[in-house]
């Protein structure tokens, strides 16, 4: 199911990715020497529980990280060579929308409550237009009701408030906002968690349909397993500001590597199993008093003395497959499963 | 001997809008005719599942007589919740617990955890020294797996999300209540602990005996947690039944429209793929005011004679459907669920 094939050609690479929350008590590091390829035209699931920064990772890139949080260091460099990590203020204007958009997580907190929602989306045509490419009224009107057209909405939706939309038809507003110039990068922040499941449905599908026809890259950012085996070709694992596993989605369910991704896996609840439950043991790390050597050998079951220790780093165990654990550093030829 | 709670007939009917600006008063009917008993005797793990707004949070709030109904009655070991005198009222507060969901909102920021916990003990007279409720409260935190010496003394925030659920539970369980309803109390929670929390839960019901009124929009957490379940659709029961049943093999529409809706955690098993009949309705106001089936309006199988209500047939012994598709079974009398659950139990 690799949509990509053999050819991947790489859209956006991050590299050593540092975002830092100063506090009085220290400093967090959210996003912790995050090494991360995003293809081009591929979907992927970036996973992680609350405070894992799988949020702050796509903030940053989109440079909306608010004090006391700010990038520490790394590069996120695109095809033509832009370091989003590096614009300046004007410049990174330019970019959002244009070349790297995102659909936020509250739709309803994303829209202006008191304009309608086709003037909000004229807006954003005439703000991101190149200086003198501006077009006229009509032609804007022309390019929302068309918009729509793809998110699924119908054109007198343009007349609305936001207030008189159910919250499937917001997101499908934010959509239709986020692929107004044909971005390549699409960041998706848990687009859908507001919503109830049917209407989850209809948008993850919108949403897929547009990807493929724009053939851009979505960064789907979320925590229901589900979604992530449905929606993405590639997931990413993060446990404490750190990337803990990469792989091809098949891989990353049928055969996890990394002792975290081998219990979240397993804790996911399903209709095969009834009255067994199984978690994760432990509590969540602090980031502001992170245990030594790996992030995750506090609750790990599988844990070694060097674990308290050595911090592991990423590296290649299967086709495709990158994952942070000592055990895999240990024994490289271990057999994969 | 009167069940423990019982909703005969219940219905909340919110009146809305428009009178300010002159416009029509519009209403809006959050639980249309809703009944169930809970018996303590036999204590039983019963799924409200439902979307946002299909009024199961409404039906808690009465259930816990914190909401009045506008029509029908809550009764308590036989007597409606808004007459009890006082004792009464202490048994009620007692023998029927609430979890909320929201683990950060229910505790006040300036009191630290033993505060929550002592506070039941001193007001049902619980314990009759100091030392004793202190035993009970440790006993309390051990049963939901947590560490007293690493709770008691902390404030809220210095604790994490699923550390607060589970002193919630705590709380809850130092009254020794018959039932506990528990609303969506893991949405707010990982996924990580979401399964030690709903463990929690099952030992509580399993080892002690106590009933559960789970209420959730995710129903594969009611499939691992829970016996029986009620499905509602604005307001109204769809279909009611084991969970076993009604899950596997769902029989109304909207039951089934819920079921594949959700995304599986098996790769590439088409959920983004396959095309779905997307039923376009018109005005989402149409359906908390229909008079009829609520689900008429998107429902695939819609017929004429769903412009009115359907009773609740019962399809099989353990299930019953509110859908004219299975008009040939049997009408439901007096619309008890109960019946249809204690069916399961034989």
């Amino acid at each position: 199911m690799s949509a990509n094939g053999g050819n991947k050609e790489t859209l956006l690479d991050i590299r050593g990715m540092e975002v830092h929350f100063e506090t009085r008590r220290g400093i967090a590091r959210a996003v912790n020497e995050v090494d991360l390829t995003l293809y081009k035209g591929e979907r992927f699931g970036l996973v992680g529980e609350s405070g894992s920064g799988k949020t702050t990772l796509i903030l940053a890139l989109l440079r909306m990280i608010k004090t006391p949080g700010f990038i520490a260091a790394g590069s996120a460099t695109l095809d033509d060579g832009t370091d989003l990590l590096k614009l300046n203020r004007e410049e990174i204007r330019r970019v959002r929308l244009k070349r790297v958009a995102m659909v936020p997580q509250g739709a309803m907190n994303s829209l202006n409550p008191v304009m309608r929602i086709g003037d909000q989306l004229m807006l954003t045509i005439r703000e991101h237009a190149e200086d003198g490419e501006i077009p006229d009224k009509h032609t804007q009107l022309k390019q929302v009701e068309e918009l729509f057209y793809r998110v699924g909405l119908k054109p007198a939706v343009a007349r609305l408030y936001p207030h008189e939309l159910s919250g499937g038809m917001k997101q499908r507003a934010c959509i239709a906002q986020a692929i107004s110039l044909n971005p390549q990068l699409i960041l998706a922040d848990e687009p859908t968690s507001a919503l109830d499941v049917v209407v989850q449905r209809q948008i993850m599908q919108t949403l897929r349909k547009l990807q493929n026809e724009l053939d851009a890259t979505v960064l789907l950012v979320g925590h229901d397993m589900g979604l992530m085996a449905q929606f993405a070709e590639r997931v990413g694992i993060m446990y404490g500001g750190k990337l803990v596993e990469v792989g091809p989605v098949e891989n990353i369910f049928h055969n996890p590597q990394h002792p975290y991704t081998q219990l979240l896996i397993s804790s996911i609840p399903n209709f095969e199993i009834k009255g067994e439950f199984r978690g994760i043991p432990g509590v969540g790390l602090s980031l502001l008093d992170p245990p030594t050597g790996c992030l995750f050998h506090p609750r790990c079951p599988k844990a070694i003395d060097r674990c308290k220790s050595v911090e592991p780093q990423l590296k290649e165990v299967a086709a495709d497959q990158l994952v942070s654990c000592l055990l895999h550093e240990e024994d490289q030829h271990a057999p994969a499963s | 001997m009167p069940p423990l709670l019982e909703a005969r007939n219940i219905r909340k009917v919110y009146h809305g809008g428009g009178q300010l600006f002159g416009g029509e008063v519009s209403e809006t009917v959050a639980c249309n005719d809703f009944s169930l008993s809970i018996d303590a005797d036999n204590p039983t793990f019963t799924t409200i599942a439902g979307e946002s707004g299909s009024g199961k949070t409404t039906i808690a709030r009465m259930l816990l007589g914190v909401l009045d109904p506008s029509g029908g009655e809550v009764l308590y070991q036989g007597q409606d919740v808004r007459d009890l005198k006082k004792d009464g009222q202490q048994r009620f507060r007692q023998d029927v617990q609430a979890i909320f969901q929201d683990p950060f909102e229910v505790y006040n920021p300036f009191y630290k955890i033993d505060h929550i916990l002592t506070t039941p003990i001193y007001k049902f007279g619980l314990a009759a020294s100091k030392t004793e409720a202190y035993e009970k409260i440790q006993e309390a935190l051990r049963t939901v797996g947590l560490r007293p010496e690493e709770t008691l003394g902390r404030y809220p925030h210095q604790l994490s999300g699923g550390q607060r659920q589970r002193i919630t539970i705590a709380r809850a369980l130092l009254l020794k209540p018959k039932l506990i309803i528990a609303d969506e109390p893991v949405s707010m929670v990982d996924a990580s602990l979401r399964a030690t929390i709903l463990a929690g839960l099952h030992t509580l019901y399993k080892d002690f005996g106590i009933s559960f009124i789970y209420i959730t929009h995710d129903l594969t957490t009611a499939y691992q947690v829970s016996e029986n379940i009620i499905i509602l659709f604005h307001g109204a029961v769809a279909e009611a039944g084991s969970t076993e049943k009604v899950i596997k093999d769902p029989q109304h529409p909207y039951t089934r429209e819920l079921i594949q809706s959700i995304p599986v955690p098996v790769p590439g098993s088409g959920w983004i793929e396959e095309d779905i009949e997307e039923k376009e309705v018109e005005d989402p106001d149409a359906e908390v005011h229909t008079s009829g089936c609520p689900y008429a309006l998107r429902c695939p199988a819609a017929m004429d004679k769903c412009q009115v209500p359907p009773p609740f047939f019962r399809t099989e012994g353990e299930r019953a459907v509110s859908c004219f598709l299975y008009e040939e079974s049997p009408v439901l009398q007096g619309n008890d669920l109960h019946e249809v659950f204690r069916e399961r139990d034989r």
